[in-house]
């Protein structure tokens, strides 16, 4: 069946998305910019069969979250900044536990409360974690509505497949706009949970699903098990948009939705004869590290723009680092407030071209 | 005449069904058991009318099995 | 012919491993949860929840499936299960730090909802696993590791009388307070943990029992210490007895 392009706004995606994937659980507490997607989960589910509960708080939805998922069925929360704070200590349990479940994070600009301005305010919190002990939280960042769609998709199907928390980091931009998207059809494989899930212990031996490890070598043998689910998921699950890299001198870095902002200003550069290119991780965690130090080693230099203070640019500089290079990283960024302008980056990569670039080779390479 | 099944080496000295034990058929054993407590012990098992009520208030579920 | 007329529960692992110190009520509290959920007939239906505190390793006995929630967050993790698989038994084996401190909001809440599950709860007045500091239930006078003068009202507040709270609940459907110190108090004791799964079984609401418990460790005491303390300074601060049963209303 042809499915038709909706103007959808992008926190409905996520939320259509969700029930599309057979997203069995949902649980929620209301935070601006992410309200819309508990509203229609709160409607849609129920009418499904499906559960849904209006958690007391966040700290309740995530552990309600780690319940639904411990039965193996398809479990979801969504939230924003401050309250995926209150999240973490759940989160670094299910990681522990290794529970499948889709956390999706609609970020404000903080510290704090904050506001609900577009930030990526939150790209240490998703990435780098707030919860305790080894683990990571894997995340995919969307650009667009439509990729709300596929990454909600391909977040379910990779929690399923490597039973892990994985995370859809979207900004009050990503979450508020309105675009043409299409609702496909769910694309991936269903996982069989039924080898570890709890469903009670009927001809066979209980099960138990913790984080819990009385013994030091299996503590040991568990988290480097863990760790070597996230090589697995660098190497097959890994996506990324490379845009007019070949031949570039300097490359863009940017994620979600200020590297759409970025990909017209290096269109605009490109038109106007600057070798310019875009890498945009659309994974961001675990990092692409290699990716980028590949780039970095065909380049002059790296220019990367996040809507925050330089977060991701510490991954950057850390892939650059990793393949011994020396290029030079600079960075434009604004905290939560105002989102740039095409014109306004379009500046800053002139003057960064012009600095490194130009300066190499002088003007005659432009 | 009741008989009790005591797992000596589950049993933590707590002494509960000494007490409980309406024939004072326990008692506490000279040897300790492989957790090193002194375990409760049947002494007087002919006294035993398998009420239970040992088993019942062990905390360890040391008393596994109770006959009547 | 001799005939059988006690054993171990079959909700109760061959192999198990009682972690609990010598004489403490926890383990008769667990073997009674076992003996229920055998007599109930539900022992392959059901899923434990196991909190943090003395009762995190429920897997060295429980013979269930059983996922661990974080500190507190038991009621939340079983709304989780039980929404996500109404068809099984859900309960929580939570200590009174668990449920009535750090857990309250998630207690008060998935009763609130009138979630199907049955909450299980030790008070011992301390928290064991740590070392005996005080809690939300330790007694006016009490002494622990943080109130060494014995607990003042005027410093750290009162104790929390669980059950009478959560009695005034609408979505609670069975709400008892119990003994273990006798035998008569352990039988009775069961009969009440029966009654919160089968308010859970009945879909009237949330069953729970709060159990009196002892920590002789903790407390300095013998187990036959521990044992009159509960009856008798435990007891007259937190009156046992059912203070809501709506299955026997309902049948």
């Amino acid at each position: 069946m042809k499915r038709e392009k909706q103007l959808l706004k992008g926190n409905y995606a996520i939320a259509q998305a969700a029930i599309e994937a057979g997203c069995q659980s949902y649980f929620g507490y209301p935070i601006t910019p992410q309200s819309e997607i508990g509203e229609y989960m709160s409607e849609k589910m129920p009418e499904l069969n499906r559960a849904y509960v209006a958690a007391e708080s966040e700290v309740a939805a995530i552990n309600m979250v780690l319940g639904a998922g411990s039965t193996g069925v398809k479990a979801m929360t969504s939230s924003s900044s401050c309250a995926v704070a209150l999240m973490q200590e759940g989160l670094s349990f299910i990681a522990g536990d290794e529970i499948p479940c889709v956390l999706v994070s609609v970020m404000r600009g903080g510290p704090g409360l904050g506001y609900i301005y577009p930030s990526q305010g939150d790209y240490y919190q998703a990435t780098k974690g707030g919860g305790n002990g080894d683990y990571k939280i894997v995340t995919y960042a969307p650009s667009s509505v439509q990729e709300c769609v596929d990454l909600t998709y391909k977040c379910f199907y990779v929690s399923q497949k490597y039973r892990t928390p994985v995370c859809l980091l979207a900004d009050g931009m990503i979450g508020q706009t309105m675009e043409p998207a299409v609702i496909n059809e769910y694309p991936y494989e269903e996982i069989n949970q039924s080898e570890w899930a709890l469903d009670g212990a009927k001809n066979r031996k209980p099960r138990f699903i913790a984080s819990i490890e009385r013994e030091q070598e299996s503590l040991r043998k568990r988290v480097v098990k863990i760790f070597e689910k996230y090589n697995k998921i660098l190497e097959n699950e890994n996506i990324f948009e490379k845009y007019e890299t070949e031949g570039a001198k300097l490359v863009i870095t940017a994620f979600g939705s200020i590297a759409r902002i970025a990909k017209a200003a290096v269109k605009k550069a490109r038109k106007n004869g600057l070798k310019v290119g875009l890498f945009r991780p659309i994974m961001v965690n675990p990092f692409p590290e290699k990716i980028v130090a590949e780039i970095a080693q065909k380049v002059d230099g790296i220019l990367d723009i996040e809507l925050n203070c330089g977060q991701m640019l510490q991954d950057i500089k850390a892939s650059i680092a990793s393949c011994a290079t020396t290029i030079p990283v600079k960075f434009y960024g604004r905290p939560a407030g105002v989102m740039m302008t095409v014109e306004e980056i379009y500046k800053q990569i002139e003057n960064v071209y012009k600095e490194i670039v130009e300066k190499k080779y002088g003007t005659a390479c432009i | 005449m009741g008989r009790i099944v005591l797992n000596r080496d589950k049993c933590k000295a707590c002494y509960l069904c000494i007490d409980a034990c309406p024939k004072k058929v326990l008692g506490k054993d000279k040897t300790v058991n492989a957790l090193g407590y002194y375990p409760a012990a049947v002494e007087k098992q002919e006294d035993c009318i398998g009420c239970a009520m040992c088993a019942r208030v062990c905390p360890d579920i040391a008393i596994e099995k109770v006959y009547k | 012919m001799e005939q059988l007329v006690y054993k171990k529960p079959d909700s109760i692992k061959d192999d198990f491993k009682i972690s609990f110190c010598p004489g403490c009520d926890h383990g008769t509290a667990v073997k009674l949860v076992a003996e229920v959920l055998d007599e109930l007939g539900v022992r392959e239906n059901t899923i434990g929840i196991a909190s943090v505190g003395c009762s995190v390793f429920s897997y060295d006995f429980f013979n269930v499936d059983i996922v661990e929630a974080p500190h507190g967050r038991s009621m939340a993790v079983a709304t989780g299960v039980k929404r996500s698989k109404p068809d099984k038994i859900v309960f929580t084996y939570q200590g009174d730090g668990d449920l009535a401190s750090i857990g309250i909001g998630e207690t008060v809440h998935a009763m609130t909802r009138g979630e199907k599950v049955t909450a299980i709860c030790i008070n011992n007045t301390t928290y064991g696993m740590t070392g005996g500091q005080a809690g939300p239930t330790t007694l006016i006078g009490q002494v622990t590791t943080t109130t060494t003068k014995g607990r003042k009202a005027e410093l750290s507040g009162y104790p929390l009388k669980i059950s009478e709270m959560l009695k005034e609940i609408d979505g609670t459907a069975y709400v008892a307070r119990v003994t273990l110190d006798s035998p008569a108090a352990i039988m009775n004791a069961k009969k009440c943990i029966k009654k919160a799964f089968e308010a859970q079984i009945k879909g009237l609401g949330t069953g729970f029992v709060e159990i009196l418990s002892t920590c002789p460790t903790n407390w300095k005491m013998t187990p036959q210490e521990a044992h009159a303390r509960v009856r008798g300074e435990m007891s007259e601060v937190f009156k046992p007895g059912v203070y809501k049963d709506k299955v026997s209303e309902a049948q």
